[in-house]
């Protein structure tokens, strides 16, 4: 078991569901949150290794917002924003990028697999999980 | 009521001085009132004595309204109408011709000229055809812009859509997935919960696209509406018996009070929407073993459908646009609660075609209150056509 906890931010109970089931995997401990707010009150008392975060929760830019959060708290903190919308909204990261603000280490595209994850994590923290 | 002044350029091409400066001169001060827009139009005109120099000048400098002689001596009118001109739209030309002909006329029209003037005009022929123009620039002009703000809203629309149907897509195959790995070993019956979440996605997402037609056939008008005398206590027992086995689930109690005797002339289908909608969203959002209270009553010359829950409230900013399209609360007591984010924004639009409203008083912690009225009982001369025609567009 490493001692690896990662933010699991998701306002779908079955994206939940499966993170936390991909991540337990992985050995990882998991502390999840439903919504932006609820992920901000966790972060007042802890320190995650790792968050992975959905873009559109309560808002649209939900994930942008709390990406924004945790890296203004916690600049070493990785950040993987997952969202089901990339393609078909035309929605441009680079774009969104270029104001300065939105700091996610890497988006993935929903349904994220286990290896991708698995392999980002490793790849952002450093080490093998 | 004009508050806005706004100035148009206006270029005029011909190889003829007098027809230059007669033009600027006449032109140069007058002022046009648009009431359909409300504001003020003036005029900044420029003058040029030959095609290329005008045609060499739209690198820089765009008119909104040409006045172009169709004999120029080198470039002429008509081949700067069909070749630089024809890349404008935005632009509107009127050609000056020496001799009003049918064919010129035929050709510069063909040619997307938006009117002619033959020489020689008066300065009243000038003035008539160049308001005509501006008017004309400024409707198409806002035209334009209505065009650009209904396919950005529309972007949003199918953005948004585009997410919530791929969310209960990525959540089954993030299932499979698990399933596919054995995630939790080789025992079948440890996915049932896996199987059930799947099912239950699916079923959403058959919601969401029956909700979405019903949706869109309303907006678009083609759906076709049969209005007949519906006795609305009827209309609402159907409703709360739809309703039976989710609310016994919960321990919910419906109760329902009815003034006798009240109906309303309206569409079946639609009018079991509102009351599906609304019934269901109270039992969906209720704590377990709360109630819901269904109240018919006469308001004057209105009905009014008054349904009450004991759930968890939402707070004033969530009310707000709570009748949106795909706007869904979302807390910890709401979260695994299956919705399209269409049924409210449904209730909203019926209720409006029938030119009737839609309200909603909430508490968080309380409950809230959803009072939706209807015309209580509209002339028979009234319905189908024309009353409900004119509120669709409205």
């Amino acid at each position: 078991m490493s001692d690896t906890t990662v933010l699991l931010v998701d306002d779908d109970t079955d994206f939940l569901v499966q993170g936390r089931l991909q991540l337990e995997q992985l050995g990882c401990r998991v502390i999840q949150a439903g919504s932006r707010r609820e992920a901000v009150a966790i972060l007042e008392t802890t320190r995650p290794d790792a968050a992975v975060i959905d873009l559109m929760m309560e808002d649209p830019d939900a994930g942008f917002t709390l990406a924004y959060q945790i890296k203004s708290r916690y600049p070493e903190v990785p950040v993987i924003m997952t969202t089901a919308v990339t393609q078909a909204t035309g929605l441009s990261f680079e774009k969104v990028h270029g104001q300065e603000w939105i700091r996610a280490d890497v988006i993935l595209s929903k349904p994220v697999r286990a290896a991708q994850l698995k392999a980002e994590l490793e790849r952002l923290l450093g080490h093998v999980l | 009521m004009y508050s806005e002044l706004e100035t148009l350029k206006l270029a005029v091409v011909d190889d003829e001085l007098g027809i230059r400066l007669g033009v600027s001169s006449i032109l140069a001060d007058m002022t046009m009132d648009i009431p359909d827009v409300g504001c003020r139009i003036r005029l900044q005109v420029s003058s040029w004595a030959d095609g290329e120099s005008f045609v060499g000048s739209l690198d820089s400098n765009v008119p909104q309204i040409v006045l172009l002689d169709s004999k120029l001596p080198g470039i002429g009118g008509m081949e700067i109408l069909e070749g630089t001109l024809s890349k404008r739209p935005d632009v509107v030309t009127i050609m000056i011709t020496a001799y009003a002909t049918l064919e010129s006329a035929v050709r510069a029209t063909k040619l997307g000229a938006y009117d002619f003037l033959a020489k020689p005009f008066t300065p009243e022929e000038l003035r008539v055809t160049v308001r005509k123009a501006i008017h004309h620039h400024v409707l198409a002009a806002q035209a334009r812009r209505l065009m650009e703000e209904k396919r950005t809203v529309r972007f949003q629309f199918i953005s948004v859509l585009a997410h919530e149907l791929k969310s209960p897509i990525n959540a089954v195959d993030g299932y499979l997935d698990l399933i596919r790995n054995r995630m939790l070993g080789d025992e079948l019956a440890s996915y049932d919960g896996m199987i059930e979440r799947s099912s239950l996605r699916i079923a959403g997402m058959r919601k969401l696209i029956n909700d979405l037609l019903d949706l869109t056939r309303i907006e678009s008008g083609q759906r076709i509406r049969n209005p007949e005398p519906l006795v609305l206590e009827d209309l609402a027992r159907a409703a709360l018996e739809g309703q039976e086995n989710a609310a016994r689930e919960q321990g919910i109690r419906i109760d329902l009070t009815a003034e006798p005797g009240l109906s309303i002339h309206a569409d079946r289908m639609e009018m079991e929407m509102i009351f599906n909608n609304l019934v269901s969203n109270a039992v969906k959002y209720n704590r377990p073993g709360g109630t819901v209270q269904v109240t018919l009553s006469r308001r004057e010359d209105q009905v009014e459908v008054q349904v009450t829950d004991t759930g968890w409230g939402m707070s004033a900013e969530e009310t707000a646009r709570l009748f949106s399209d795909f706007v869904r609360i979302k807390n910890e007591h709401t979260r695994d609660i299956p919705g399209s984010g269409l049924g409210l924004s449904l209730v909203k639009k019926l209720s409006s075609l029938y030119g009737g409203s839609v309200e909603v008083e909430s508490e968080p912690g309380v409950g809230s209150c959803f009072r939706v009225r209807l015309p209580f009982q509209l002339s028979s001369a009234g319905i189908g056509g024309a009353v409900l025609k004119e509120t669709d567009h409205g």
